[in-house]
């Protein structure tokens, strides 16, 4: 399986913003509650593929969406805080 | 029956909007921003879909610079209340609506400044007419696009680049001018426009908002309404972030999945296209109406320099006994009275009786308009013969 990241944001206006650019662009994401033990800004993030990291932020900076900051989802930590699929 | 009060909602709206508004409540009916599960989700999609369209109609380039309010007056009360601290100086154009001139009376007496730049009979402005009144504590200029008594369009890029020059904020009430002709907050350099979703946008009462230029510093610019937003929930300060900032409490969410279908409906038909119909519909309003004895009309006398807005008045007769007239014997809908703008009464000279406002829209019919006027003529002929 792919390594995964998680982008954080500030709001939920900010993660379906996210969320349509970066579909748009054709991109792998998926929108997810936010890890706990990463953020509790706000209730959802917008997971992608790791290695988009790069092209998601230059993307999302184009389009004026502010990002918080892109966190590695590492097998460790997925382990010890699973979190369920939903939304898109 | 004809409806020509679109100045005050434009009604009827396309068929799309009152779909969209029950599929929300019937399909979705979640608050977006809290929660987090699929519903909220895709109420907070449907509220930016809302935003993308308003961005695309008005030209902005980030959708997230599009705020929602209640209404345009929400918008404007925003930016008056935000801006305008004690010993600020605002100037603003003499066709204002009570929007923006019961804020500023209210605010006038904690302290800020308010001067009038005088317009023309017709209600006309330019650019070098409001220079002479810039002040160093100048800190607002206002002003309303187009007039809803008489529809006299402004010239909002020339003000604009005016007010950048001096490095003066612009605030244009586009209440009137939304949807009905081209917009271009980005290329003419437009600070804050405050926006009526129930008019030209073409969606349901109760939306409206503030579209915020990308070189607009939001730090400037305080939340006059704060509380929940479902960010940042841990804290006690209100977010500083668009567009979380200027929306908080649970939005109307159905009234902007309207919206959005109804500034779609405009997008698809095209603004240039509604504006050449309202004008051909305005244009017959002048020409038939110039033509009926003891019909004065007010503003612009040529179609193409007014919104599709045309005031007029009847010798003899007050304006709210011909509107009652009309609608009793002609099923003609129209505004008498002051339509909540003295000042631009007072700019036109026809204060205390105010006007018969007649606002056609995209959907009158030249064929109404011309029943219209008829019944015009009717109710004229009538107070002219006694
Ligand atoms: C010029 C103008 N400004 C402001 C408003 C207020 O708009 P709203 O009713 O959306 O608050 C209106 C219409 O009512 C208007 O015509």
């Amino acid at each position: 399986m792919a390594e995964l990241a998680v982008i954080l944001v500030h709001s939920t206006s900010h993660a379906i913003a996210a969320e349509r650019v970066l579909k748009r662009a054709g991109l792998e994401v998926k929108l997810v509650p936010t890890p706990r033990h990463l953020s509790s800004n706000c209730g959802s993030a917008v997971r992608i593929p790791a290695r988009d990291g790069a092209v998601c932020e230059q993307l999302l900076q184009a389009a004026g969406v502010p990002v918080d900051r892109i966190e590695l989802l590492s097998e460790r930590k997925r382990g010890q805080e699973p979190f369920s699929e939903k939304g898109s | 029956m004809i409806y020509l009060d679109n100045a005050a909602t434009s009604w009827p709206k396309p068929p799309g909007v009152a779909d969209a508004m029950v599929r929300f409540l019937r399909d979705v009916g979640a608050s977006p921003g809290r929660s987090g599960h699929a519903l909220a989700n895709e109420a907070e999609r449907i509220r930016l879909d809302a935003r993308e369209a308003v961005a695309e109609l008005l030209g902005l380039r980030n959708p997230l610079r599009v705020v929602f309010t209640a209404n345009a007056t929400a918008a404007l009360n925003l930016v008056l209340h935000g801006l305008l601290t004690p010993g600020a100086h605002v100037v603003i154009s003499g066709m204002e609506h009570n929007a923006v001139m019961r804020p500023l009376r209210s605010l006038e007496t904690g302290g800020a400044a308010v001067t009038i730049v005088p317009c023309g009979a017709d209600g006309a402005l330019t650019a070098a007419d409001i220079e002479e009144y810039l002040r160093p504590t100048t800190r607002l200029l206002v002003v309303n696009h187009a007039s809803n008594v008489c529809g006299t369009v402004q010239p909002v890029g020339e003000i604009a680049a005016l007010a950048r020059r001096h490095g003066i904020a612009l605030l244009v009430d586009a209440a009137q001018t939304g949807g009905c002709r081209p917009i271009d907050v980005t290329g003419d350099g437009i600070d804050l426009l405050a926006f009526s979703g129930h008019k030209g946008l073409l969606g349901p009462t109760g939306t409206g908002g503030l579209v915020i230029h990308e070189d607009f510093d939001i730090d400037r610019l305080p939340a006059l309404i704060q509380g929940g937003t479902g960010s940042r929930s841990e804290h006690e300060r209100q977010p500083d972030f668009l567009p979380d900032k200027y929306e908080a409490g649970t939005p109307n969410i159905v009234g902007l999945a309207g919206l959005a279908a109804g500034v779609r409906f405009v997008l698809e038909r095209g603004v240039e296209a509604i504006r050449r119909h309202e004008q051909d519909l305005t244009g017959r309003l002048l020409a038939g109406l110039r033509e009926i004895a003891g019909v004065r009309i007010l503003g612009p006398q040529d179609a193409g320099q007014r919104a599709a807005v045309v005031s007029f008045t009847v010798a003899g007769r007050a304006s709210s006994d011909v509107a009652y007239e009309l609608e009793q014997r002609f099923g003609v809908l129209c505004r008498p009275g002051l339509h909540c703008a003295p000042l631009a009464h007072r700019t036109l000279g026809t204060l205390p009786g105010g006007t018969v406002r007649f606002a056609p829209g995209l959907f009158n019919t030249v064929e109404q308009i011309a029943a219209a006027v008829d019944a015009v003529r009717e109710v004229a002929g009538a107070a002219t013969h006694g």
